[in-house]
């Protein structure tokens, strides 16, 4: 019996003393930052292009440069990173880890919707701001007012809607889109499924023909029957709400039916490196969801440094304004201090300077400034619609695939 | 009632104040490892009762927790969460009856097979009436906090050991651990094998479900994707199979290492877990094959054989 207490106190000693273990020895100069998003799982392929790479660069940048400017002085960036597993119950437990335990200086945002939102009232019980970039949803006014240190820096489901129905109408308008027949096909998950229930009303609105209307499961592999249907149905535009995997597999299957549209658009992913780098040539015009100004000085700068520091390029939407995340982030402890309430309330009434142009946000904390449509152009993810950003580029026609 | 049930009664009453009072003391980093640790013990413990003495593998701890969830997501607007949880359990004992007795006069692989379909099942069968209303997924916003979530847990846990007690000590108790040592012998002897399963089976699948039910206020958000995660039901398994199923306090002794264990590597290599759970694994299936209730049981053993040579 005295063996069996002995033994099992030893089991809990251990248990104890390994999660009581202090990290790497640190510095007291060091202002520490908590990142949590998926390295494994469903949405780590996502993470490891858009946000995982913009937190070391920026990391990288800040330290390179010195350190964050606080208190007279400068104090170099940690920081400590978590993978979530794509699980929300561990996003929860990194957070909390991070808030009370790591005692982060501030936390990143994780990576995801629903992620985001698991996590906001822990960012709120610990008065972090909460800068969500890979959150799009309607719910903004709800969401806001019940934490008030959540900002939303992407834009919203019916935005990204209406720029695609605001760029075919504009088609429509220079004579480059010759009817009004529109084929829409969506990926029945999460956001496919919110951008498709936007999007019903809002082409009929504005007088188009929805001459084809279907779904497909997440990780359909075989999506030719899709196109092929599309394409029997003669529309004059093709609009894909679709995912990474079927982004691809649907332009892969374009090319081979030739699909013959005047517009052709894909959702998430279009605006991936790897999409141009896939397609080529055949990419030439293709429409995807959000975009970005390549041209302006400030994204070249941004551009070349993430490719020197992570070896890959930016995409063309969550990217550039995942780092002006951190350069809002940056340049409210720069000014105020660490004080996180004064940091949240410097974000809330500032117009900061980032690699997106200018940006603030409304009384929903909503950053209104956006971009929701791009396009592939002479090999190039350009923008071409947006909400108050400079520098979008004339809609082109589709013209094949070769 | 003999003198070591009392015994055990004031042990276990004990440890439930003692787990039940853990907002009061411990810090909020605590409370989210208990909240882990009293969700995996109700989980396990339940998935124990059915799958202890029956043999039968379930993998459909995803399909009924997640059916909780929606039935709070889709009701906390004009129900109390008191009566969404005995909501929950109704319908994930409704929902066991109906695959149990579809499936539990199968055996063995098909059993397991169609447990791990269920939770795809539904998650599509949800996806596809999202699909056709364009509903989004749904917002779980509550004033509940954690400490309220994590003693509703603890609550639901006496609950499922009371209840697995009686049922040990229940002719049904008997009848499962007969079917489980030989279910031709068990229907020789005038014990309806299928009623037996489909009752324990139904006990499992509310209890999985009321989890659900409670745990949706904590994740705000809930999608398919999110609320029927297979890997849920692999992990409670697991867990269930470290600590050990043929003793009802076996479950919680693998539930309270493994969480910590987890805890501890996800904290300390970040870019590494899935490597080190699987070595964790290994090193488990290895040395452990019985599972730590075997272990203290031995530890025990040998160290009474001990005394009584001293």
């Amino acid at each position: 019996m005295m063996m069996k207490r002995r033994s099992a106190l030893k089991l809990g000693a251990a248990a104890a003393a390994s999660l009581a273990a202090p990290r790497l020895a640190l510095a007291a100069e060091t202002v520490k930052i908590g990142a949590v998003a998926p390295k494994t799982g469903p949405l780590a392929g996502g993470a490891v292009v858009t946000q995982w790479p913009n937190v070391a660069l920026w990391a990288n940048l800040v330290n390179a440069a010195g350190g964050l400017k606080v208190d007279g002085g400068q104090k170099m960036v940690e920081i400590i990173e978590y993978d979530d597993q794509t699980n929300p119950g561990e996003t929860i437990k990194a957070v909390q880890r991070l808030a009370t335990q790591d005692n982060a200086d501030f936390i990143i945002a994780p990576y995801g919707t629903g992620f985001n939102i698991a996590a906001a009232p822990l960012f709120d019980r610990y008065k972090y701001p909460h800068l969500a970039v890979s959150a799009i949803t309607d719910q903004v006014e709800d969401l806001a007012s019940k934490f008030n240190g959540m900002f939303f820096l992407l834009g919203s489901t019916t935005a990204f809607v209406q720029g695609v129905v605001d760029v075919l109408k504009g088609m429509q308008a220079d004579g480059t889109l010759t009817g009004n027949k529109v084929a829409m096909v969506n990926v029945a998950d999460a956001f496919g499924i919110e951008l498709a229930a936007a999007a019903k009303p809002l082409f009929t609105a504005a007088g188009f023909d929805i001459v084809y209307d279907s779904s497909y499961p997440l990780g359909t592999q075989d999506l030719s029957p899709v196109v092929k249907a599309a394409k029997a149905a003669q529309p004059n535009a093709f609009v894909a709400w679709s995912y990474p995997p079927d982004t691809f597999g649907l332009t892969e299957q374009a090319v081979i039916e030739d699909l013959q549209v005047e517009a052709y658009y894909t959702a998430v992913a279009t605006c991936f490196p790897a999409f141009g780098g896939r397609f080529g040539a055949a990419a030439e015009g293709i429409l995807g969801a959000g975009g970005i100004n390549p041209d302006s000085e400030k994204f070249k700068a941004y551009a070349k440094a993430h490719m020197e520091v992570t070896g890959n390029a930016p995409d063309g939407w969550a990217s550039a304004t995942t780092y002006a995340s951190l350069e809002v982030l940056q340049q409210s402890i720069e000014t105020v201090g660490l004080d996180r309430e004064a940091v949240t309330e410097h974000i809330r009434a500032t117009t900061f300077d980032t690699v997106m142009g200018d940006m603030n946000f409304n009384a929903n904390n909503f950053n209104e400034k956006f971009w929701t449509v791009g396009q592939w152009q002479d090999g190039v993810y350009q923008g071409v619609a947006e909400t108050g950003r400079q520098g979008a580029k004339p809609v082109r026609v589709k013209q094949g695939w070769a | 009632m003999s003198s070591t049930e009392i015994q055990g009664f004031v042990f276990a009453a004990l440890a439930l104040l003692v787990a039940g009072a853990l907002p009061y003391f411990g810090s909020d980093y605590v409370l989210s490892l208990g909240i882990s640790i009293a969700m995996f013990t109700v989980l396990a413990t339940s998935w124990a009762l059915f799958s202890g003495p029956t043999h039968y593998i379930s993998l459909a701890t995803a399909a009924f927790f997640g059916l909780g969830t929606y039935t709070t997501g889709l009701g906390f607007e004009s129900l109390p969460i008191w009566s969404l949880i005995i909501l929950a359990g109704v319908l994930g004992a409704v929902l066991a009856a109906l695959v149990g007795l579809a499936t539990l006069r199968l055996s063995g692989v098909y059993f397991v097979i169609f447990t791990l379909g269920l939770a795809e099942l539904i998650r599509q069968v949800i996806t596809w009436g999202q699909n056709m209303t364009g509903q989004k997924g749904l917002y779980v916003l509550t004033d509940l906090t954690e400490a309220h979530l994590y003693q509703m847990l603890v609550a639901l846990a006496a609950l499922v050991f009371l209840v697995g007690w009686l049922i040990g000590r229940s002719r049904l108790g008997f009848a499962l651990r007969i079917i489980g040592d030989d279910e031709t012998v068990a229907a020789h002897s005038g014990i309806n094998t299928a009623q037996a399963k489909v009752l324990l089976f139904m006990v499992s699948g509310a209890v999985a479900a009321m989890t659900g039910a409670i745990l949706a206020p904590r994740y705000i958000y809930i999608e398919p994707s999110l609320a029927f995660t297979p890997l849920l039901s692999f992990q409670v398994v697991i867990m269930a199979l470290l600590g050990g199923v043929h003793r009802l306090w076996g479950p919680i002794v693998g539930v309270i290492p493994f969480t910590l264990i987890l805890e501890t590597i996800s904290a300390n290599f970040p870019n590494q877990v899935t490597l080190f759970i699987g070595i964790v694994f290994l090193v488990i299936v290895y040395f452990i094959p019985r599972g730590f209730a075997g272990l203290i049981e031995t530890v025990r053993n040998w160290s009474a054989w001990r005394e009584a040579r001293s």
